[in-house]
């Protein structure tokens, strides 16, 4: 029960494990079935606080107005105009960053962008699902109750896709399941979540897509939408997207 | 002069991004919005003043996190910022899990239940766990916030989880998870 590895479980969980001891312990966990759920539990609690506490409160317009006029008085000037000229041009871009950060310069009809970002911090994250599973019966399941809707998924046994594991997800404030599948050494991202025109006139109705080195597949479904993006090739891609659609 | 210019310039490049971050662990740290709102234009101020002992090519985050900190500690709790504030030396490891499935429900918490725990927790517990799990800071970057070794970090953290765990399991007692 208590075994050595335990200590560093915590570090595992928190992506702080350099090469050699990574693999070690990925090698324990497969042996130790133990030290694998306490594992998943850490990744699981420290999952719902990232989700639970991460802009939970966000300050209002008016005390950022407040907050940079302040920083401008701190900044004020002592003697001379010239120094009160230099720190008007300051304020000004204090100003002008202040506006870029508020506005958000990003074009919010643009799912293409918006899955290719998802898929990528999905690809970046030490914990990358908070389902890890390879058995759909496993994963679809943990998405019920948080999805306004249902999916079904295929059967991969036979095939070179592998599933790892899902989360929830955001596109266009809209809930989605990402779902996420290993071919070889890339990973591919499904998105289900229900259909609207915004989202068939932004990606088109059923498409193929390339942007930089992602490729994405689209159809609607059941009237719902999916969205298939990875950077492996569009042949893959369209592989899994064959298997999904057939699925029941 | 033109110093002086860049210098803002640089500041508000650096620090605006952080104002929702911030004002978001503030509010974490305090409790409420007032003193959160307090507590980050005193961050604000505070670090534009002391910006030219900031080293350019280091890590700004955990600059003017650790200034928020301080002023935290000092101004509002009457502690010293490197305060000790438990026996480092005598690390214990969480309690390790009785029966294992519980840690699996424990993700079953709903948002305000995992909300209400973090609240419970003592502020230098949950300061912590907020900078490691919700800001995603490596050990690297907590112990400069902190200034202390990264070991500590680790012992501390360990602790705060173990406490944080409790919480969130004699909740799913509770709710009959």
């Amino acid at each position: 029960m208590n075994c050595e590895w335990r200590g560093r479980l915590n570090a595992y969980a928190d992506g702080e494990l350099k090469e050699p001891e990574f693999e070690a312990m990925q090698a324990h966990l497969r042996t130790c079935s133990s030290c694998a759920a306490e594992a998943l539990g850490r990744m699981q609690i420290k999952r719902a606080v990232h989700a639970a506490a991460t802009e939970t409160f966000v300050p209002s317009a008016e005390f950022r107005a407040k907050l940079l006029s302040s920083i401008d008085e701190a900044h004020a000037p002592r003697r001379g105009l010239w120094p009160a000229l230099v720190i008007a041009t300051a304020s000004v871009a204090a100003v002008l960053v202040a506006a870029l950060i508020l506005l958000q310069p990003r074009n919010r009809s643009d799912v293409f962008g918006e899955v290719v970002d998802l898929h990528t911090s999905v690809l970046a994250s030490a914990n990358p699902v908070d389902v890890i599973s390879s058995d759909r019966h496993t994963v679809k399941p943990w998405f019920e109750g948080k999805l306004p809707f249902t999916f079904n998924l295929p059967e991969l046994q036979n095939s070179e896709f592998r599933l790892i594991g899902g989360r929830m997800a955001y596109i266009q404030h809209s809930p989605a399941a990402q779902l996420l599948f290993a071919v070889r050494k890339h990973q591919i991202s499904v998105f289900i979540l229900e259909d609207s025109e915004k989202l068939s006139k932004s990606l088109g109705k059923e498409a193929t897509g390339h942007r930089l080195d992602f490729n994405l597949e689209t159809w609607p479904q059941d009237g719902l939408r999916y969205i298939a993006v990875s950077d492996s090739n569009a042949a893959d891609v369209e592989k899994l997207s064959s298997l999904l659609r057939a699925a029941q | 002069m033109r110093d002086d210019r860049r210098n803002a310039d640089t500041f508000a490049a650096l620090a605006l991004p952080l104002l929702a971050p911030l004002y978001n662990f503030a509010h974490w740290l305090t409790g409420n919005r007032e003193e959160a709102e307090d507590l980050v234009q005193e961050t604000y101020v505070k670090a534009l003043k002391g910006f030219s002992s900031f080293t350019p090519g280091t890590n700004f985050r955990a600059w003017i996190y650790r200034i928020l900190r301080n002023a935290f500690l000092t101004s509002r709790t009457g502690l010293k910022a490197n305060v000790s504030l438990d026996d480092e030396e005598n690390a214990v490891d969480e309690p390790a899990a009785a029966g294992d499935p519980e840690s699996l429900l424990l993700a079953r918490l709903d948002q305000a239940q995992v909300r209400n725990a973090l609240e419970q927790l003592p502020v230098q517990q949950r300061e912590i766990i907020l900078l490691c799990d919700m800001e995603e800071m490596s050990y690297k970057e907590i112990a400069e916030t902190f200034g202390i070794p990264i070991g500590t970090v680790m012992s501390r953290l360990s602790r705060a989880r173990g406490a944080l765990r409790e919480l969130l399991s004699s909740k799913v007692q509770r709710a009959g998870l």
